[in-house]
C-alpha cells in the first residue's frame, strides 16, 4: 500500500504547486515523470539534485530513474540557464544556410561554447536539433522569439540589446 | 452529438461566414508568425475596424499557406489575392484595396507552378480554415467521415477501405497502414491503443509540424477512426516539446472535440469510447522509433527494444498498441468520405496518393508542398520550388534526414515512391527535402549527418553507439584532410557492420548519408583523401596536415 503522505517540496515556493498540479492529475503514476520534469523545468528554469528527489519521491520511482531520464532527454538541462538565451537552431536546412559560421562568431565574441553561460550568467548559447523552421534558415530563438533569415552579424546585433 | 447536430453547426457557419463579402486570412503557421505575421494580424483588424468594415470585412488566422519563404501571407478571400512579406505597416494600405485602392504590398502571382501543381489532400484545409475553431473544421466536412465510420461501416469495412487506397506509412518506412491496422484489430484485448507520432525529429521537416498547426482536428478525427477500426479507447499524441505552438493549438482542439461529444464517451450516439491525451517528447531523435516512443510514453528512457513483439501485439503497457505518423492519420478522413478506390486513383503502381514534403535549403520557393507520388524530383525542385537562388547550380537534394541519402542530379527524372527511392539509395522517409548547391561539400554533408546519429543514438547497441563515433571520427579527419585511403576502406566497412548489427532504425540507416554520398561523390572524398583539397571550399582543410595519416 502506497502511504498517503506525499513528501515535503524542496521549499515554500508556490511553483511547487504547479509540479504537484501535474503530477495529481496523472494519479502520481510514475509515467507521469516526464511530464512532471517539463513542469519543474518550466517553472524553475532547470532541473536540479532536490527537484529531482522530490518528483522521483512523488512518484515512487527511483531517484536514479529520475536522474537517467533527465540526463538522457536533450530538452531537459541541469544547469541554470543565464538571464538571455540564444538558441542556434542545427537543422540541415540551417546548417547548409549557414548555421555553423552563426555559432562561431557568436562562441567568438562571447568566449563560451555552446551549451555554456557568460560568467557574469548574463547569456546563454545553446542549440536545437531542428526548429522545424526550415523555410526561415538559419533561424535561432532570442529569449523565445523565433528569427529568421539571420547573418551572424544579425544574431549578435540582437543579442548586443540584451548586455547593453 | 448527432449527425443534424453535426450539420447544424456546419450551416451555422457557412452562414455566418457569408455574411462577410470578404475575408483577410493570415497565414499563423509556425514560420510566418515569426515573421511578425501576429502583428500583421492585430493591425489588419485595427485597419479593417478604422475603415468601419466590421459588417462585411473578417480578419482571421488561419494555417499554413505553404510558402514560408514570402511569409508572413496575407490573402483575401473571395477575390483570391495573395500578398507576401507582409509588414505591419502595410496593413491599412491592403484594407484600402478591398474598397478599390492599389495596394503597395507585394502581390504573390497564384499562377506559378508552385500553386498550380501540387494536388492538397492532407492539406486541403490548411490555409483555409482558423485552426483553433472547430466550426470552421465543421463547416470543411470535418467529422463527417467519422459519422460515416461509425454508423454506416463496421470496423472491418473500415479496414478494408484503408486497405484498398493503397495508403503506406507517411513516417518514413512505408509500412501499409491498412495490415498494420487489421494486425492490431485481430489482436485479442480488452485494453487497445491508438498513438500519433507527432515526434518529428528530422531535421529539416516539418510537415507534421505544419499539419498539427493548421488543421489539427484532421489527425484527431483520423485516431478517432482508428480507434472504432482496431477497437482502442485510449488515443496518445506523443509530440515534440520543440513544438509549443503545434501543442497549443492541439490541446485547443482536443478540448473542442471533447466539448462537442466528438471525442469522450458514446461518440455520435454509438458505443464508441475515446479520449485522447498529449504527451510531450523531451528532444530525443530516437523517440521516433515506435518501440522507443512507447517507453517514453511510460515516463521511461526513450531506448528502443527488439521486435518482435510488435506493438501490435505488445505495445503500450504490453498492450496491443496502433501507431501511425501525424500525416499517415491525416489521410484517413478523406479516404472514409471519398472511398479507398479514390485515394488508390492518385500515385504510382505501389505507393498511393499524395505525399507532403518540406522544401528547404538552397533553393528559391521554401516551403511545404502536397504532390501526387510519381512526380519526379525534377518537377517538384525546378518547376514548384522554383530552381536554385543566385544561378547557383544544383548538386543533390537529400531526402529522408538522417536516415536517407543525396541523390544527384542523374537521378533527378525518376518518379517520386517509396520504391524508386529505396533503389536510389535513400528512403522516402517523413518528407524533408533539403536542395544543395555547388556550394555544399558532400562529405562534410556526411560528417554532419553522422554527428546527429552519434549524438542521438541511444546508446543501447553498441554497434551504433560505438560504431557511429567511430564512422563520425573517420568523417572529420577526411574532412580535415588527414585521412588514408585505409581510412575510407575502413569507413565502408563500418557502414556494412554498423547497417547490419543495429538493433533499431536509427543504427541500421545511421550509414545511409555515408553510403549515398559514397556512391555518387566519390570524387569529392578523393580529393579530400589524396590531394587534400575541398573542392566546394566547406572543409578548412589544414596546410601541415598534408600527407600524415593516423
Amino acid at each position: 500500500m502506497i502511504s498517503t503522505t506525499r513528501p515535503k517540496p524542496p521549499s515554500t515556493d508556490n511553483r511547487w504547486k504547479l509540479v504537484d498540479a501535474t503530477m495529481r492529475r496523472h494519479g502520481y503514476k510514475s509515467y507521469a515523470l516526464i511530464e512532471a520534469l517539463h513542469t519543474v523545468q518550466e517553472c524553475f528554469g532547470f532541473l536540479d539534485k532536490e527537484s529531482l528527489q522530490f518528483v522521483a519521491a512523488c512518484l515512487h520511482v527511483p531517484f536514479s530513474r529520475a536522474y537517467g531520464v533527465a540526463t538522457f532527454y536533450h530538452f531537459f538541462t541541469m544547469k541554470p540557464p543565464g538571464d538571455h538565451t540564444c538558441v542556434i537552431c542545427l537543422g540541415t536546412a540551417c546548417y547548409i544556410r549557414g548555421a555553423a559560421q552563426m555559432t562561431e562568431a557568436l562562441e567568438k565574441h562571447y568566449g563560451i561554447k555552446t551549451g555554456q553561460t557568460t560568467a557574469d550568467r548574463k547569456v546563454s548559447l545553446l542549440s536545437a536539433r531542428c526548429l522545424g523552421s526550415c523555410g526561415l534558415a538559419p533561424a535561432a530563438v532570442f529569449d523565445g522569439v523565433i528569427a529568421g533569415k539571420l547573418t551572424p552579424a544579425a544574431a549578435l546585433d540582437k543579442m548586443k540589446e540584451w548586455t547593453s | 452529438m448527432t449527425f443534424d447536430e453535426l450539420q447544424e453547426i456546419a450551416e451555422r457557419e457557412l452562414e455566418a461566414q457569408k455574411q462577410y463579402k470578404s475575408r483577410v486570412h493570415v497565414c499563423m503557421a509556425a514560420s510566418c508568425a515569426s515573421s511578425q505575421g501576429d502583428k500583421v494580424k492585430q493591425e489588419l483588424a485595427k485597419a479593417v475596424t478604422a475603415a468601419g468594415l466590421d459588417a462585411t470585412c473578417k480578419v482571421k488566422s488561419v494555417g499554413c499557406m505553404g510558402l514560408c519563404k514570402a511569409g508572413p501571407l496575407v490573402s483575401v478571400e473571395p477575390q483570391g489575392a495573395l500578398y507576401q512579406d507582409v509588414t505591419p505597416e502595410q496593413a491599412g494600405d491592403l484594407v484600402s484595396t478591398l474598397s478599390g485602392g492599389q495596394p503597395h504590398a507585394s502581390p504573390c502571382p497564384t499562377n506559378t507552378p508552385f500553386f498550380k501543381r501540387q494536388l492538397k489532400v492532407v492539406l486541403e484545409n490548411s490555409g483555409l480554415i482558423d485552426p483553433e475553431r472547430i466550426e470552421e473544421y465543421i463547416a470543411a466536412g470535418g467529422y463527417a467521415a467519422l459519422h460515416k465510420a461509425l454508423t454506416e461501416m463496421t470496423p472491418v469495412e473500415v479496414i478494408q477501405q484503408i486497405t484498398a487506397s493503397g495508403l503506406r506509412g507517411r513516417g518514413g518506412a512505408g509500412f501499409p497502414t491498412g495490415l498494420k491496422w487489421s494486425t492490431v484489430s485481430k489482436a485479442v484485448s480488452p485494453i487497445k491503443y491508438v498513438i500519433c507520432n507527432a515526434d518529428e525529429g528530422d531535421p529539416g521537416a516539418f510537415m507534421d509540424r505544419s499539419v498539427l498547426e493548421s488543421d489539427p482536428h484532421r489527425v484527431l478525427e483520423g485516431m478517432a477512426i482508428a480507434a472504432y477500426a482496431v477497437g482502442a479507447s485510449q488515443g496518445y499524441i506523443y509530440v515534440r516539446a520543440e513544438y509549443p505552438l503545434a501543442v497549443q493549438r492541439l490541446k485547443i482542439a482536443i478540448r473542442q472535440a471533447e466539448k462537442l461529444g466528438l471525442s469522450g464517451t458514446g461518440i455520435f450516439g454509438t458505443p464508441l469510447n475515446f479520449r485522447i491525451d498529449i504527451r510531450m517528447g523531451a528532444g530525443a531523435f530516437v523517440c521516433g522509433e515506435e518501440t522507443a516512443l512507447i517507453a517514453s510514453i511510460e515516463g521511461k528512457r526513450g531506448t528502443p527494444r527488439p521486435r518482435p513483439p510488435f506493438p501490435a501485439q505488445s505495445g503500450l503497457w504490453g498492450k496491443p498498441t496502433l501507431i501511425n505518423n501525424v500525416e499517415t492519420l491525416a489521410s484517413i478522413a478523406p479516404i472514409v468520405r471519398k472511398g479507398g478506390a479514390w485515394y488508390a486513383s492518385i500515385g504510382t503502381e505501389k505507393s498511393k496518393g499524395t505525399k507532403v514534403f518540406a522544401l528547404a535549403g538552397k533553393i528559391n520557393n521554401t516551403g511545404l508542398i502536397e504532390v501526387p507520388m510519381g512526380i519526379t524530383l525534377r518537377e517538384i525542385i525546378f518547376d514548384i520550388g522554383g530552381g536554385i537562388p543566385d544561378g547557383k547550380k544544383f548538386k543533390a537534394v537529400q531526402t529522408g534526414g538522417p536516415s536517407g541519402g543525396c541523390i544527384p542530379a542523374e537521378h533527378l527524372d525518376m518518379p517520386l515512391d517509396y520504391d524508386s527511392l529505396a533503389k536510389a539509395g535513400s528512403i522516402m522517409g517523413s518528407g524533408g527535402m533539403i536542395v544543395m548547391d555547388e556550394t555544399s561539400c558532400m562529405v562534410d554533408v556526411a560528417r554532419y549527418f553522422m554527428e546527429f546519429c552519434m549524438t542521438e543514438s541511444c546508446g543501447k547497441c553498441i554497434p551504433c553507439r560505438v560504431g557511429t563515433a567511430q564512422m563520425h571520427n573517420l568523417l572529420v579527419k577526411i574532412t580535415e584532410g588527414r585521412a588514408s585511403l585505409d581510412d575510407l576502406a575502413l569507413l565502408e566497412e563500418l557502414c556494412d557492420l554498423v547497417k547490419n548489427t543495429s538493433l533499431c532504425g536509427l543504427g541500421q540507416t545511421a550509414p545511409n548519408p555515408v553510403n549515398s554520398t559514397l556512391r555518387y561523390f566519390r570524387d569529392e572524398f578523393m580529393e579530400h583523401i589524396e590531394k587534400k583539397r575541398c573542392p566546394a571550399g566547406v572543409c578548412r582543410i589544414k596546410s601541415e596536415a598534408q600527407g600524415v595519416s593516423a
